[in-house]
């Protein structure tokens, strides 16, 4: 059942250049709603449930959604509506809300269709406040072998009514994760929003998981994956668009999940997107944007800073963890060196004196383990993700800059064909005439159609923008501050203990006589 | 660069009223430094009361090897000499530093420069005292005191045209390490007969090379340290510039200021606790590494002497049974066992006082060591909880 509405013709494929594995088919002839779940919906959009492995457009579900988002551009009156407010159009549905929405997203979303605006669901948020809770844990390796995997307990402990309970768990592999990001990626990170990403892959890490390695060095890769995961989720439901997604909600509560095969590194949709990415950065090289908004001017250069400031800190924490286990291992042995000294001195308060020392330097070295640890998964860990972040942030300037090329380029087309159709005024060839002069009169309202869209979106991603940048801000501000705090605590720790090591060796050393 | 003498030595010494030497000052000029020996007697010996020359290291090493080098003081264990001044290491930093003037913020390159600077400092300080320890102990022992290069040392006040050895005598010393190691391990498989010496042998055999190796150990520690402490510096520069970058107008200047005291107390916590730990225990560690080199050369020799003497006494009975060059056989026995007994007697004392300064130094060091780190734990326990404060505050 074709969306009557759309009449966009395939053409407009021949203006855009292969950005996105999305944009590859962005006039879906079939599909329509855009993602709510609640599309129990005919046709397709039972997709919102899962990748649609048998769909169209082979093995890249998230085309769907994607060009469910690309039909919100169409002239439909909701629509007008919803752009005046700064909807977000993953969650409005097209059609008149002859909403088959399936009970189990809840009366919020009844809600968030009749006020259909950004700033009205944010309202909607303070009554139903934030109050969620993710945790992942129990790791569990499933399967032997190179197809073995670690499944991961994902437990939700919330008291908002977005959901079915208030505490449930699911168990999820690495691909899952990566699965439900590229979906996210896919619907919201082209109209502006600051999709986090997933935590990296990593073959050599897998590798040595998979193949049975029960070493410190594959127990840390695990932990460092596990607390990378949970970070990521929480970093997602914190945001109170991607919160309501289905495709969230179906994560965290369903118990079986579809496998995301196109997550996999070297499968056609990964080619894909390397392809499309390298195009991607050629393509940035080459629009010149006439930038009419210094607040973006500005924005791009403070992340830009931020950027180098960030991955800087990192390095230097990273070489601060490094430094410190070097520092702890030093210290054992030197430990180890004060025993034998003290075993060789024939003072018998002084040979005391000595062991104790060494006992003392021994606990110290387990504190700059610690002390190691803690500056690895507080700071080091934290400084990773917002490197990452901000590659996401800056890639929604970049979308923004493209949308405005679209825009520019259906201005420049429309102009030509109001030059062709001038032109056709003065042909000589009466019989064709009439039907040029009507094919291009088509053509051009058909284009005008698309300028006014192009604007509108362009409108619509800028604004969208300034509110995530702002609430990225202010989210960053907090998070790192959390962690100095949390840093700073476990400073604090290691002061105590060390106070109460030397306060115990201080008589030893008195005793000497 | 010049800095006052410090007056804290890492030995503890008696010193005799009647002789007491000090640096008062030191110069750092390009590739020397230059001391100012101080010296304060009621010895008649010289002309005035209290008089002051200036030397340099290596008129040091003149009076040291001119003790080791003296007969005389076989029987004693003659104090270590002061290592080399060597500011290379830092000098390199600092030279470092200036080439990669461009690559940083002029923040960093002020707070990198002071800390270089106070690095070089400190070796300054180390090396001022390491020189003045080894005048003490000179000043201190009963008979090294009375020594005549020593007063020549600390009297004449011109130069004393001492100079560094050259290639061919670096050569000859290189040789005789060589030979008395090799010596060295022969005699040392001499049993003694004295209980003591037998025990004083084994003990300081074991002592000493665990004493290096827990002073390896304890250096390398401390590398880490000083590692981890830059780390902390720049990663406290770091956030104080990404605070300061910081152009969302949410509390500006708590943010900054919080920064920055979370920035200075992280600092001063690491710093202080690596440039401490140095000085208490890994100079501890290699003053004794040096001591109990010298207590080993005492026992060496002294091991020497056993040999020559059992030898002239084998050399006597031959020559007794062939009746030829008895008399110079007699003679040179006599010699023999005359110098053994005077270095066997001194060297027992010696080892006994060696053992007491031993002990103390080490106590003093532990204690204030323990103390100091102490100090520091809990001065960087109320830095922090007053940093957490402020900055829980500003939520």
């Amino acid at each position: 059942m074709a969306d009557t509405a759309r009449d966009a013709p395939p053409e407009q494929t021949d203006f855009h250049e292969l950005e996105d594995g999305e944009e590859l088919f962005p006039e879906p002839a079939t599909t329509q709603e855009s993602q709510p779940a609640s599309l129990a919906a005919e046709d397709i959009s039972t997709n919102s449930n899962g990748p649609k492995q048998d769909s169209l457009f082979d093995d890249d579900p998230e085309d769907l959604f994607a060009e469910a988002t690309e039909e919100v551009s169409l002239d439909s009156p909701e629509r007008d509506v919803l752009l005046s407010d700064g909807p977000s159009p993953a969650i409005t549905p097209i059609t008149p809300p002859t909403s088959v929405i399936t009970p189990r997203i809840g009366h919020t979303h009844d809600d968030m269709f009749t006020h259909s605006s950004f700033d009205e669901i944010e309202e909607e948020e303070g009554g139903d406040s934030f109050d969620i809770h993710i945790s992942v844990s129990d790791p569990e390796k499933v399967g032997d072998g190179m197809n073995a995997y670690m499944a991961y307990k994902v437990t939700t402990k919330t008291s908002m009514s977005l959901f079915k309970r208030s505490e449930f768990a699911v168990k999820r592999r690495f691909s899952d994760f990566l699965g439900l990001h590229s979906k996210l990626a896919s619907k919201y990170l082209h109209i502006g929003y600051i999709v986090p990403p997933a935590p990296e892959k990593s073959i050599v890490g897998m590798t040595k998981v998979k193949v049975g390695k029960e070493d410190q060095s594959s127990n840390e890769f695990v932990e460092k994956r596990r607390s990378a995961l949970e970070r990521y989720l929480m970093r997602t439901v914190k945001h109170p668009i991607l919160l309501k997604d289905p495709d969230v909600l179906q994560f965290l509560e369903s118990s079986e999940l579809p496998r995301a095969v196109s997550t996999q590194a070297l499968s056609s949709a990964g080619l894909l997107r390397m392809v499309n990415k390298a195009a991607d950065a050629v393509n940035k090289m080459t629009i010149k944007m006439n930038e009419s908004d210094a607040w973006f001017e500005e924005k791009q250069q403070h992340f830009e800073n931020l950027d180098v400031q960030l991955r800087k800190l990192h390095t230097s924490v990273e070489s601060l963890v490094c430094h410190r286990k070097e520092l702890s291992v030093n210290t054992a042995q030197f430990a180890k060196s004060a025993a034998m000294l003290g075993n060789s001195e024939d003072h018998t308060a002084l040979s005391r004196a000595l062991s104790q020392l060494a006992e003392v330097e021994e606990k110290i070295d387990q504190l700059h383990q610690d002390q190691a640890n803690a500056d690895f998964y507080l700071f080091s860990e934290l400084l990773g993700d917002y490197v990452r972040l901000l590659t996401a942030v800056k890639g929604v300037f970049d979308h923004r800059m493209k949308t405005w090329q679209k825009w520019q380029d259906s201005q420049m087309l429309l102009q030509k064909k109001r030059e062709a159709e001038a032109k056709l005024q003065f042909t000589n060839k009466p019989d064709k005439l009439q039907q040029a002069k009507d094919e291009i009169k088509e053509e051009i309202e058909e284009l005008e159609g698309k300028v006014q869209q192009g604007e509108r979106d362009f409108e619509q991603i800028s604004k969208t923008i300034r509110k995530e940048v702002s609430r990225f801000e202010k989210e960053r501000v907090k998070d790192f501050k959390t962690i100095i705090i949390k840093y700073l605590e476990s400073l604090v720790q290691t002061q105590q203990q060390l106070i109460k090591y030397w306060e115990a060796f201080l008589p030893e050393a008195k005793a000497i006589s | 660069l010049s800095a006052p003498a410090p007056r804290a030595v890492n030995v503890d010494l008696q010193t005799d009223a009647m002789l007491q030497v000090d640096i008062s000052d030191a110069l750092s000029e390009r590739d020397k430094v230059k001391f100012t020996v101080h010296t304060k007697s009621t010895l008649p010996n010289f002309k005035q009361n209290e008089f002051s020359v200036v030397r340099q290291h290596e008129e040091f090493i003149w009076l040291h090897d001119s003790f080791v080098e003296n007969e005389e003081y076989a029987g004693y264990i003659i104090p270590p000499a002061p290592p080399r001044p060597d500011f290379d290491a830092s000098r390199e930093k600092l030279q470092k530093l200036g080439e990669g003037e461009g690559s940083m913020t002029k923040e960093e390159f002020t707070k990198m420069k002071q800390e270089l600077e106070a690095e070089y400092l400190a070796i300054f300080k180390k090396t001022v005292a390491m020189h003045e320890v080894f005048l003490c102990r000179v000043a201190a022992h009963p008979v090294l005191r009375k020594d005549l290069n020593f007063h020549v040392f600390l009297e004449y006040n011109q130069d004393l045209s001492v100079r560094g050895k050259n290639k061919k005598e670096k050569l000859e010393d290189f040789f005789k390490n060589v030979v008395k190691s090799a010596d060295g391990v022969l005699v040392a498989g001499v049993k003694d007969v004295d209980d003591f010496f037998e025990h004083e042998k084994t003990f300081l055999l074991e002592y000493h090379n665990r004493v290096k190796d827990a002073s390896a150990k304890s250096d390398r520690m401390i590398r880490s340290h000083k590692n981890a402490a830059d780390d902390i510096n720049r990663i406290a520069s770091s956030l104080y510039t990404l605070g300061t970058q910081d152009s969302t107008d949410l509390c500006k200047y708590e943010q900054m200021l919080s920064l920055d005291f979370t920035r200075s107390c992280l600092h001063k916590i690491e710093a202080r606790i690596a440039a401490d730990e140095d000085l208490k225990l890994a100079d501890l560690l290699k003053y004794y590494l040096r001591e109990s080199q010298a207590a080993k050369d005492l026992l060496y020799r002294r091991s020497r002497a056993l040999v020559d003497y059992e030898n002239a006494n084998k050399a006597l009975d031959k020559a007794r049974a062939k009746n030829r060059d008895v008399l110079q056989a007699e003679t040179s026995q006599q010699l023999c066992c005359h110098k053994f007994e005077k270095i066997s007697e001194s060297a027992k004392q010696e080892l006994i006082d060696f053992k007491t300064r031993r002990v103390a130094a080490f106590r003093k060091n532990l204690v204030e060591l323990a103390e100091l780190e102490l100090k520091h734990a809990k001065g960087n326990l109320q830095l922090l909880q007053g940093c957490l404060g402020i900055l829980k505050g500003n939520t």
